[in-house]
């Protein structure tokens, strides 16, 4: 098992269960990405009530809360430890090679070999950041959700956030809020509110089974594996965070981020079009999560129906932002992360640097992944949702090494 | 999901299967358009399109299409054509429509009539070199589609936002394309 997050530990437990002799690999700490790569101010998106790995679940006061990241390392690491988890830490995988009937893995300190190799290092080990960004001034400090900590590390003046996922949406709010004039250019995304009908919106989700879709029913699975994080918060205060509110708060949003000319920031034209393709795509969720309702009335206590204003557009949304003049200071990329598999010495990984798996069976003998997006349904990358997709694998895996 | 019912005339499974078939074959989707145009005189002149490359090779429309632009009278000109900005409406006018046909047969809805005006405003300003602080082209383009079809207002909505998703003209309009000039 390479990495001790969610995902390798709640493999870990399973595996156990079935008495499977294992070892689990991790870099640094237990929960280590989330020790090193967050910011300081994030919480889950999902509630409380919603954070749970096999045979442990949050058992606090605040079902509808969102747990700080100090909050999910010590969930993960009490989990980890009352799971008697092996885990070896600061163990820093350096090649996987195919060996014989198994795998030879290569480590900082010391070889491991093994019949089968489970890879739960997770989709975000790298950010993505576009090839523009070498076209930047050099006077214009750039960070990626990597670097940033919190604003005050950011110069002072104005920011241009790229990327309007959940992390690009968030640290535009936190950036404004901190003094600085925000621009944030924006390009396809995915709108939803935080609550619905009085629930939390990935109650929703869950209950309605869109969440539980299965990776081998979906018409584009590629497309679906990649979408951006949906534009979500979790704050005390259930506040939706989306363009209108963002645009409420002074922030300027401007289209998707199309390239650099003589020192001016080009950006899109068809900002429009991004907006009305997120507000539609939500209107439909909402619609199937109304179907859901009424089929199981009785099944819920939900408020009324309700649909949300559309995302208002600037009169007239610049095109043009010139990078020299000092207004910008510093920009964020907030454009997505991807995993890193150098150390992946067995061809499976695509030339776009994925894995080539079917539904996390990977393709080469004895090998899996878990914990990627829609590995192997909609919920498969969220802490909660790892634990059907390892059962079903581990299951796969225990067949394997009976032969 | 091709309806077998559903009839734009849009040959959407050809289309699927190429996508599937293309996968393997990436030096087959490289495509070159090309034009050629004469000056005829003054602010006229005429632009021919038949050939382009794709698929691999050399291909040919079925007919050469010769394209006259020149400006109006008002612009002291004999208007032998319409103006070049005017070939950028049509480009796409024509681009989302056959998109939307497209998209349509794709979901299922049955397309009875789709009509769409175009507005593109511009200072002329720009062109006349009065004023640097006024662009050339259109400050702002507007396209209200009318559409008669067998599907709901937001499913119709719908299939004209993945039309300007997926459309080519609608893609080099908004977003920055590098243009060579070369005098040989």
């Amino acid at each position: 098992m390479i990495g001790a997050g969610h995902a390798g530990l709640a493999a870990s437990r399973l595996l156990a269960e079935r008495s499977l002799d294992h070892v689990v690999l991790e870099r640094g700490d237990v929960a280590n990405s989330w020790r090193r790569e967050r910011w300081d101010s994030l919480r889950l998106l999902t509630p409380n009530c919603q954070t749970r790995l096999p045979g442990y679940e949050y058992a606090g006061p605040d079902p509808d809360g969102y747990m700080t990241m100090g909050e999910v390392i010590a969930f993960l690491s009490q989990f980890a430890s009352l799971s008697g988890v092996p885990v070896r830490t600061n163990t820093n995988v350096t090649s996987v090679t195919r060996v014989d009937d198994g795998y030879h893995v290569t480590t900082s300190s010391g070889d491991v070999r093994c019949r089968t190799l489970v890879i739960a290092s997770g989709a975000c080990n790298l950010p993505s950041v576009p090839s523009i960004r070498s076209s930047i001034p050099a006077a214009i400090e750039q960070f990626t959700p990597f670097d940033y900590r919190n604003p005050d590390r950011l110069p002072e003046g104005g920011a241009l956030v790229v990327g309007a996922s959940a992390t690009g949406v968030q640290l535009a709010a936190e950036i404004h809020r901190s003094g600085r004039r925000v621009t944030l250019s924006v390009g396809e995304h995915v709108r939803l509110p935080r609550t619905y009908r009085g629930r939390d919106v990935l109650w929703w989700m869950d209950v309605s089974g869109v969440w539980n879709q299965r990776f081998d029913e979906i018409d584009d699975l590629t497309r679906a594996r990649r979408l951006p994080s949906p534009q979500l918060v979790g704050t005390p205060d259930r506040t939706t965070l989306d363009l209108n509110a963002l645009s409420a708060m002074g922030i300027e949003l401007v289209g998707r981020f199309a390239g650099v000319r003589d020192g001016r920031a080009l950006f899109s034209g068809g900002l429009r079009n991004m907006f009305a393709l997120a507000d539609l795509k939500m209107e439909r969720l909402l619609d199937a999560f109304d179907e859901w309702a009424r089929v199981n009335a009785g099944a819920a206590d939900v408020q009324e129906p309700e649909r949300f204003a559309a995302t208002r557009v600037p009169p007239s949304s610049r095109l043009q932002l010139d990078l020299r003049n000092r207004e910008i200071r510093s920009i964020v990329w907030a454009t997505g992360f991807r995993p890193d598999y150098r150390w992946l010495q067995v061809p499976v990984v695509d030339e776009k640097g994925y894995l080539r798996h079917d539904g996390g069976v990977v393709d080469s003998p004895g090998m899996y992944a878990l914990g990627l997006p829609v590995l192997r349904r909609r919920k498969s990358s969220f802490i909660h949702g790892v634990e059907d997709d390892a059962r079903e694998l581990i299951e796969h895996l225990a067949r394997f090494l009976r032969g | 999901m091709a309806m077998t019912t559903v009839n734009n005339g849009v040959n959407v499974q050809a289309l699927l299967d190429a996508r599937e078939a293309l996968k393997g074959a990436p030096e087959a989707t490289k495509f070159t358009w090309r034009a050629s145009c004469k000056w005829n005189n003054g602010t006229h002149s005429r632009t021919n399109v038949e050939s382009f490359f794709g698929l691999g090779q050399e291909q040919k429309h079925k007919t050469e299409t010769t394209f006259d632009a020149d400006h109006p009278e008002i612009f002291a000109s004999e208007d032998r054509g319409i103006t070049p900005i005017e070939y950028v409406l049509v480009g796409l006018a024509s681009c989302l429509t056959a998109g939307v046909a497209a998209v349509a047969q794709n979901r299922g809805v049955q397309l009875r009539s789709v009509e769409s005006k175009l507005e593109g405003k511009m200072d002329i300003r720009g062109i006349l070199g009065m004023d640097s602080d006024v662009r050339n082209g259109y400050d702002d383009i507007k396209v209200t589609f009318k559409i008669d079809a067998d599907a709901s207002k937001k499913d119709i909505e719908a299939i004209v936002a993945q039309s300007q998703k997926r459309s080519a003209v609608y893609d080099v309009i908004t977003n920055p394309v590098n243009v060579t000039v070369e005098v040989v």
